[in-house]
């Protein structure tokens, strides 16, 4: 099957390559940039582990094809720290243990990532409903929601108070 | 987890998809945002041929309001009208139904044409599109053509879009006077379509009785539908919480009904009666 | 610098940096060079003949490597041993039913493998998989565990009379002499239906050859690593230290990881037969077919009781479903041993059969056999309340084992370590404020709403042995390696065991490492599951510590030129007694241990290795109070308020117990209200992806009311009783209480599982046909 040159800006650096139509953005990716941080939980859209930004919203990259993309911007969880400064959002879930093992925790912060662009200031059902489309079975959610409420406060300015 | 292969082109107009799609004929399945359509490719249970991504297709996109009709290009996303105010100002129901629609991330790609054209029994843009009396606009080999909403939900996942057509805009009018709308839904847990979902739109009339009123089911059939009995007994009558109750104990009336181990055939008529009341009441509120 | 014990203290876990970097690795982010992509055919029969595979198709598909059979690899069609599962091994009795990794004549379930490919793309592989032709020839399949213990049903094995693999029993007392003479007796038949695990990281093998000892390396997404290497050797024939199995980061086990699959036994033979490496990551619909199940069983329960409440007879009459093939089929006899519950009744009656059916094999899933005893018990207590007018609080306290009696030999089997059911009990009616709850429901059924209230108290069995490890080494530069041979996966122990190391030896938290999950790396152990994580391998590790101690404070008596007997370990330095000021921390402790100039009778170096056989289990135990209302227009539940007050002894790092108990009960109301497998008549699973099984996602719970108390166990050197599966095993009683209390005006006293709103609503039209003025 023929393949298809594609241009996408990754991280900030321009990434080329060549694929087959059908190969999916998270396969892109991880097996071929080796961007691994992006994970697969379920084939049907539900779980969210594979959430990137594209284009500066949120995507479920495993519900789009790379060819898709071309010409895109993709944020994946290994650019969001900046020189080794973690971003508001990834301190907010090590401080409030928002995480266990780890595996829906890169979706969940680019989840967050998209509300707090949209919503600075959520309240703990709009945290809940906005992140509807990220499954998580350790942790119950709350420390979740904690997680974001300490990253909206931080990324405020105000003081980021842990309970 | 991973779909079949398929030969897939970009077109950048609607005159190329168009002719991609004739070309193609049978073999050819149009791609918009993609969120009804990859997950069939994943599990294998659709592997069509040739894919024709209108994605890149400018024209298609954009939410304009002029003369008295608003105008929804088919490749607005569940986002877009969630964010537009400009909707919000008109219909606060497209921006209520837009949140209830999967996820964040489904809505930032997911379309609104897409969704219309793929016609999922449990989709919930085809109630507000028959409630709204939306007109699509479709263009193929022949040129334009528009559908009424009330022609357009065909079957279980069949639209008027025909092979080689593309859904390019769908065009809502404006109601006069006074108004509102509502959307009322019943999720499934785990995939978040409507079990039911009923849409509602009351007009009020000078005196304060009910104008006219559109009334609309997904989820609870293989197609959207109106529930015409329930409409007919509201129009021209003053509103009341009883008027209301009574009249939505008609919805569904003469309805196929889907059933599954969540909700089953009686209890998805039964739940239709209840969201209709429900979708009514919010209407007549918003109107007053 | 101030002084500050990290035991007990709030700290930030050591795991996270790289987890929310995105910087560590889970089996799939390991793509070795020539890494070969494994798909494997399942069967989309429930029960049938195989009369022929045809594999050509598939061996000439571009891109493919190979495609094999059992019929091709002898190793593979051999029966594959009985599952390690968190009480080991099969039932007394049991007919020895094995099944080959690859079935070569007969499948037994939907989802059992029967063909392997291996590709150089995981995108080949899938296509080649469509290329395969199996002949089967179809039989009928019994799906129903009711049904298939009856005369006549189909039988999956011909050695296995009424598909009933084994029967346990427990008599004690005058069971029959209690319910002839009982005041009341209530009797109830109860379901716990199949659930999944939904990890959200699925399975996934990586084997690859390994040329230090000419055998494999073998990467496995497990909870239990050493007892995979033990599988994979004996189906391989070779030793176990030609075999390496690292379990790298997990996401998520819930008990479904624990034993081995056929799919570690398929990648690891394959990769060897092709001397590559060889991957295989499961699908989420390979997921909800071929990774065991949790529960899956069907149950009557009676009590026999006096009219004030006090209970004196249980007899119950259980069908559990094994599935196809035993996997850990130790698991219902759990759920007979823990049904004293938190209670004093002596005479009992139970017995459990273990039926086999054509479906996926069921094991060990959060609580493992305990969340059903949990649900049964605190069930029937419900149904004995209402049958009896007291309020279910009275009806629980009036039955307690006395705070005296322990350590407490139950009639069902255990012997409960330690244990005071009101402490949690009254916090929890506290908290909640019970009475005044119960007043507002009142108002409320006035008004026509309903309000329920769910309370229940509750215990379970943790820290199961048979032993596990630890090894501490303390290097040079006086930080210190630890190695564990338990295999956490979210429960935090790098940050837990680091604490105890800091707190025991006078070292930063950032100077410990934790290593786990790698048989190379770790001393043998067994893995982690049944909440044993810190009960067993944290008290290995404090014993591992009393050693190092031990050795370190000789040093320090050398150092200081004093003897060791005038050492003491204050604020974490080894000092002399009564001299403040002559102190040595680790850093020179260990500089010393290294220099090679220690007399002999201390000797050079600072490690140490160390082993825990805990004497008795332990038995944690709480109390909930969960608060809902049901919209009895749609049957829809809200659930408004949860209290949970949870014993779990000891606790090392509460913010990391609050993590445990918030996702245990969140996993525990999911089986309550949400979530279900199920299987169609024919054995074809209709919950085959995640738009169909429901997992809670975050609007559908509330903020939590955790608290503790702490009642220490004695059966290990920490006192900790284990708390990775309690507020499971309470959470779905409490919430089935609660709406089941709001439905009392209905007269509903129980309803089977999950509550889907369409089950609340279909028994209040029953219940208002039966008697419609019932609910005015």
């Amino acid at each position: 099957m023929a393949t298809h040159p594609i241009t996408l800006t990754v991280n900030g650096s321009q990434r080329q390559g060549q694929v087959e139509p059908r190969r999916l953005l998270v396969h892109y990716l991880r097996d071929e940039l080796g961007l691994t941080g992006t994970h697969i939980g379920c084939e049907t859209s539900q779980c969210g582990a594979c959430t990137v930004i594209l284009n500066g919203q949120a995507v479920k990259s495993c519900t789009v094809f790379a060819v898709q993309a071309d010409g895109g911007q993709v944020m994946t969880i290994e650019g969001l720290a900046q020189d080794g400064q973690l971003h508001p959002i990834q301190e907010g879930f090590w401080e409030e243990h928002g995480l266990q093992c780890g595996f829906c925790t890169p979706g969940m912060i680019l989840s967050t990532y998209d509300l707090l662009l949209k919503n600075p200031d959520p309240s703990e059902q709009e945290i809940r409903h906005a992140l509807h489309g990220n499954l998580c079975r350790c942790t119950g959610y709350q420390h979740i929601v904690k997680s974001v409420q300490y990253a909206a406060n931080k990324m405020k300015g105000a003081p980021a108070v842990a309970d | 987890m991973i779909p079949g292969e398929f030969e897939y082109y970009a077109p950048t107009s609607v005159q190329e998809a168009v002719s991609l799609l004739q070309q193609h004929g049978e073999d050819a399945k149009v791609l918009a945002g993609g969120h009804s359509l990859i997950p069939l490719l994943k599990l294998r249970l659709a592997s069509p041929p040739v894919l024709v991504d209108i994605g890149r297709i400018q024209e298609l996109k954009g939410i304009r309001r002029q003369n008295g009709a608003v105008t929804i290009g088919a490749l607005a996303t569940h986002a877009d009208i969630e964010f537009s105010e400009d909707l919000r100002g008109v219909f606060p129901l497209m921006h209520d139904t837009a949140t209830v629609i999967g996820d964040p991330m489904v809505r930032n790609l997911g379309t609104f044409g897409g969704a219309l054209a793929h016609a999922d029994p449990a989709g919930d843009w085809p109630a507000v599109a028959l409630a709204l009396n939306a007109t699509m606009r479709l263009t193929g080999p022949n040129g334009e053509r528009t559908v009424a909403a009330d022609d357009f939900f065909v079957d279980l996942l069949t639209s008027a879009v025909e092979p080689g057509e593309v859904l390019t805009a769908v065009e809502i009018p404006v109601p006069q006077g006074k108004y509102g709308t509502s959307y009322q839904k019943f999720s499934h847990p785990a995939s978040g379509y409507a079990v039911v979902g009923v849409a509602a739109l009351v007009q009020m009339g000078a005196d304060g009785a009910c104008q006219d009123c559109r009334v609309a089911i997904t989820g609870a059939g293989p197609k959207a539908t109106r529930a015409t009995a329930t409409e007919d007994a509201l129009k021209g009558q003053q509103l009341t919480e009883e008027l209301i109750a009574q009249a939505a104990e008609q919805a569904g009336n003469g309805m196929d009904f889907l059933g599954d181990i969540f909700a089953s055939e009686s209890y998805r008529a039964h739940l239709v009666k209840v969201f209709t009341k429900r979708a009514l009441l919010g209407a007549m509120q918003a109107a007053q | 610098m101030v002084y500050m014990r990290q035991v007990g203290a709030r700290v930030k876990r050591k795991e996270d940096p790289r987890l929310i970097t995105g910087s560590s690795n889970y089996v799939d982010d390991f793509n070795p060079r020539g890494v070969g992509h494994l798909g494997i055919l399942r069967s989309v029969y429930a029960h049938a003949k195989i009369n022929g595979i045809d594999t050509s198709a598939a061996k000439a598909h571009p891109g493919v490597i190979a495609v094999f059979t059992g019929a091709d690899v002898p190793e593979l069609d051999r029966p594959m041993p009985h599952g390690e599962g968190e009480t080991a091994g099969g039932q007394k009795g049991m007919v020895g039913i094995v099944t080959a990794p690859l079935a070569t004549d007969r499948v037994r379930h939907v989802g059992q493998a029967i063909a392997a490919v291996v590709a150089e793309d995981r995108y080949i592989a899938r296509d080649a998989l469509d290329l395969i032709v199996v002949d089967y020839e179809p039989l009928d399949a019994v799906i129903d565990i009711e049904e298939a213990v009856k005369d006549g049903a189909p039988q999956l094995y011909d050695e296995v009379p009424n598909n009933t693999a084994y029967t346990w029993t427990r008599k004690r007392g005058e069971v029959d002499a209690a319910f002839a003479e009982a005041e009341v007796t209530v009797t109830q038949r109860m379901n716990n239906q199949r659930l999944a695990a939904i990890s959200l990281e699925t399975r996934g093998v990586l084997a690859q050859p390994d040329p230090l000892s000419g055998g494999l390396t073998v990467y496995t997404s497990t909870q239990n690593p050493h007892s995979v290497r033990a599988e994979i050797a004996r189906t391989l024939g070779l030793s176990e230290i030609e075999i390496r199995v690292v379990a790298p980061e997990v996401g998520g086990g819930f008990g479904a990881k624990i034993s081995s699959y056929p799919e570690e036994m398929i990648v690891a033979a394959l990769a060897r037969k092709l001397n590559r490496p060889v991957k295989w990551i499961e699908t989420r619909s390979e997921h909800l077919l071929a990774t065991h199940h949790g529960r899956g069983q069907i149950n009557e329960i009676s009590l026999a009781a006096k009219r004030d409440g006090t209970i004196t007879g249980l007899r119950m009459r259980c069908l559990a479903d094994l599935g196809a093939y035993p996997r850990d089929a130790s698991v219902p006899p759990l759920t007979g041993m823990l049904m004293s519950g938190v209670y004093g009744y002596q005479n009992v009656d139970i017995e459990i059969r273990g039926v086999y059916t054509n479906t996926m094999a069921t094991g060990a899933y959060r609580g493992a056999g305990r969340p059903e005893a949990a649900y049964y018990v605190e069930r029937i207590m419900d149904v004995l309340a209402a049958e009896l007018g007291i309020d279910p609080v009275e009806v629980r306290r009036k039955n307690f084992i006395p705070p005296d009696a322990f350590p407490y030999k139950t009639p069902t089997g255990p012997t409960y370590d330690s244990g005071d059911y009101n402490k949690p009990l009254d916090k929890a009616l506290a908290a909640a404020d019970y009475q005044g709850q119960r007043a507002e429901q009142r108002q409320l059924r006035a008004q026509g709403r309903y309000r329920g209230i769910g309370v229940v108290t509750f215990t379970e069995i943790c820290g199961f042995g048979p032993f596990d490890s630890a090894s501490v080494r303390v290097e040079p530069s006086g930080k210190v390696t630890v190695a564990t041979g338990i295999s956490p996966h979210g429960q935090g122990q790098e940050t837990t065991f680091a604490q105890m190391v800091a707190d025991e030896l006078g070292v930063s938290m950032d100077d410990v490492i934790v290593v786990h999950g790698d048989t190379a790396r770790t001393p043998a152990g067994k893995g982690t599951m049944g909440s044993r994580g810190l009960v067993v391998g944290g008290s290995a590790l404090f014993k591992t510590l009393g050693q190092i101690k031990e050795k370190a404070t000789k040093i320090a008596a050398h150092l200081l030129e004093a003897s060791p007997e005038d050492i003491e370990f204050r604020e974490g330095k080894f000092g002399v007694k009564g001299a403040p000021d002559r102190t040595k921390t680790l850093v020179d402790i260990a500089a010393a241990a290294y220099s090679g100039s220690l007399p002999d009778e201390i000797g050079t170096g600072l490690e140490a290795t160390d082993f825990f056989a805990p004497p008795g289990t332990t038995f944690p135990f709480g109390a909930d109070v969960v608060t809902v209302e049901v919209n009895p227009e749609t049957g829809e539940v809200a659930l408004l308020r949860y209290v949970a007050i949870d014993d779990c002894g000891r606790v090392i790092s509460p913010l990391l117990v609050d993590g445990q108990v918030h996702g245990g009960l969140t996993q525990g109301i999911a089986q309550a209200l949400f979530e279900e497998v199920v299987y169609d008549e024919q054995g074809q699973l209709v919950t085959g992806t995640l738009m169909d099984y429901a997992v809670p996602k975050p609007e559908y719970v509330p903020m939590f009311e955790n608290d503790r108390t702490e009642t220490p166990s004695p059966h290990n050197p920490l006192g900790a009783k284990g708390i990775g599966e309690l507020a499971t095993i309470g959470s779905t009683p409490a919430v089935v209480n609660a709406v089941v209390d709001a439905l009392a005006p209905f007269g509903i006293r129980h309803l089977d599982m999950p509550l889907r709103p369409q089950r609340i609503w279909q028994a209040i039209q029953d219940a208002q046909a039966k008697a419609p003025a019932a609910a005015d």
